[in-house]
């Protein structure tokens, strides 16, 4: 085994641990941080598969961004330190264990099926190629998506802003 | 040589470089500021005030560690220790010449603002995890600030990335050096000052330090914090001004090079030009926080959202049509 087996190895049981203890800490600070390292690691995974893109796009969206609004969110609305009870629900245990076994081995199944041993990618800059592939083959997907975030965009403002007009009404 | 040996000798020099470059700038720190206002310390006190910052250091090595007792203990510990990675970890992308640089990596400038994303989280979890209001209002407040200004910060990036059709750092300095002028000068003027005044908020120095505020919130999120993990939190600071005032040296004032000197020398004097580059704009910065009063925390959102975001926005546009037509 090479070097960067083990080095792999090593990540996917630290990616394991964090995520199990995402879902198992009753704190929710606690969730958020381990969360943070479940990305990081994934992040490195994808380093080690040469997508530096999709790996620096996962540390600015997800932990710059995601991560620090759940932060946020979480410290605006309540904030206690120390365990947190109500996160913890034994009802749905064995439920829960079905579905993400089920989840894992769908996945699985797919992966193996479509890509097993296949090179995506041989040679080349991968992230030239995405950008290319994006404005030219995909482009119109990728006007789309630009479409559905604008509409999330206005969709925000129009649920936070305070409505003068309406609030008035209200008011008589 | 092995790919871990040399790994090696980088992580060792990038870990010694960091804090000379952080005592050389809370030198020139003090030493402006006793300059601008007349403070008699940092000028004649041992050794012409130049044993200052050490001095300084001591202090905060021999302190004793306070740690409260409702605070939550992990969270708490290691708050500074994620700013303190992601300021350190920016050094990657930082070119002294162009084979002096950790690693010139193609996405240099994504990376930038990716890694330095991190260091909010440590400013939040330290203003949460110390259950004190006055840190929790400091951590909001740095949060909001920090959200704010990384959108500008890295629209007004774009646009040089744009002229210079690259994100390697190395790239961008050798297309100003062919272009013949800097960027500052050669249409990304707007985009420089953006720059400055979104790396200042990043920083929380004045006149962006609502969330630290001393005379209102004690120290913001540090409230709570003594001894050595102060000094971190300190020192991070100053390393993140060293690294700040380099990268926008880089960006925007040619790096490296200065012109009439033989580029095949570039290997002895790049260092030197460069961090020649980043002391002069960190003494800018110092002229500012000591000149200058705090902004109040409404003017300092609007500013960010009303001014210098659609003002990054159309300084894209602006460079990308240039681009499209010449």
């Amino acid at each position: 085994m090479e070097t960067i087996d083990i080095f792999s190895y090593f990540l996917l049981l630290l990616l394991l641990l964090s995520g199990i203890k995402v879902v198992t800490t009753s704190n929710v600070i606690h969730a958020a941080i381990f969360l943070v390292f479940t990305l990081a690691t994934t992040a490195i995974l994808f380093i080690l598969l040469s997508a530096e893109f999709v790996a620096l796009v996962l540390v600015l969206v997800y932990i710059g961004a995601v991560i620090v609004l759940f932060l946020f969110g979480v410290m605006i609305t309540r904030a206690p330190l120390g365990p947190n009870a109500e996160l913890d629900n034994d009802q749905n245990k064995l439920f829960a264990t079905l579905i993400s076994l089920s989840i894992f081995g769908i996945f699985t199944y797919i992966l193996l099926q479509t890509f097993d041993s296949t090179v995506v990618i041989s040679e080349g800059t991968s992230t030239k190629l995405l950008g290319e592939i994006l404005l030219s083959r995909f482009v119109f997907p990728f006007e789309l998506v630009s479409f559905v975030l604008l509409g999330a965009l206005i969709g925000g403002i129009t649920l936070a802003r305070k409505d003068n007009a309406l609030m008035d009404e209200d008011q008589i | 040589m092995s790919f871990s040996s040399e790994l090696l000798i980088k992580v060792l020099v990038v870990l010694a470089t960091a804090p000379v470059m952080a005592l050389g700038l809370t030198l020139l720190e003090v030493k402006g500021s006793a300059w601008m206002q007349r403070r008699p310390g940092p000028l004649h006190v041992g050794l012409r005030g130049f044993i200052f910052p050490l001095a300084t250091a001591a202090k905060y090595f021999q302190k004793e560690t306070i740690i409260p007792k409702d605070v939550d203990e992990p969270v708490f510990k290691w708050a500074p220790a994620w700013v303190i990675a992601a300021v350190v970890g920016l050094f990657t992308i930082i070119p002294l010449s162009p084979t002096l640089i950790v690693r010139d990596l193609e996405l240099g400038v994504f990376f930038l603002l990716a890694i330095s994303s991190i260091s909010t989280i440590g400013v939040l979890t330290a203003g949460w995890s110390s259950a004190n209001k006055f840190s929790l209002m400091g951590g909001l407040r740095a949060a909001g600030q920090l959200i704010a200004y990384e959108l500008p910060l890295i629209l007004s990036v774009v646009g040089v990335v744009i002229q210079a059709e690259t994100m390697s750092t190395v790239g961008i300095v050798e297309k100003q050096i062919e272009f013949g002028f800097p960027f500052v000068i050669a249409g990304q003027g707007i985009a420089f000052i953006i720059f400055m005044i979104a790396a200042t908020a990043e920083m929380m120095r004045t006149p962006f330090d609502m969330p630290i505020g001393e005379s209102e919130l004690t120290m913001g999120f540090m409230t709570e914090y003594s001894g050595i993990r102060f000094l971190i939190f300190y020192i991070s600071e100053y390393i993140n001004l060293f690294v700040m005032c380099a990268i926008a040296s880089t960006l925007f004032l040619g790096g490296y090079h200065i012109p009439l000197l033989p580029t095949e020398w570039v290997n002895f004097y790049g260092p030197l030009v460069l961090i020649g580059k980043t002391f002069t704009l960190a003494f800018l910065l110092i002229a500012i926080r000591w000149s200058f009063p705090r902004f109040r925390e409404d003017q300092l959102q609007t500013l960010a959202w009303k001014v210098l975001i659609p003002l990054s926005l159309l300084n894209i546009m602006v460079t990308a049509i240039m681009k499209v037509v010449f």
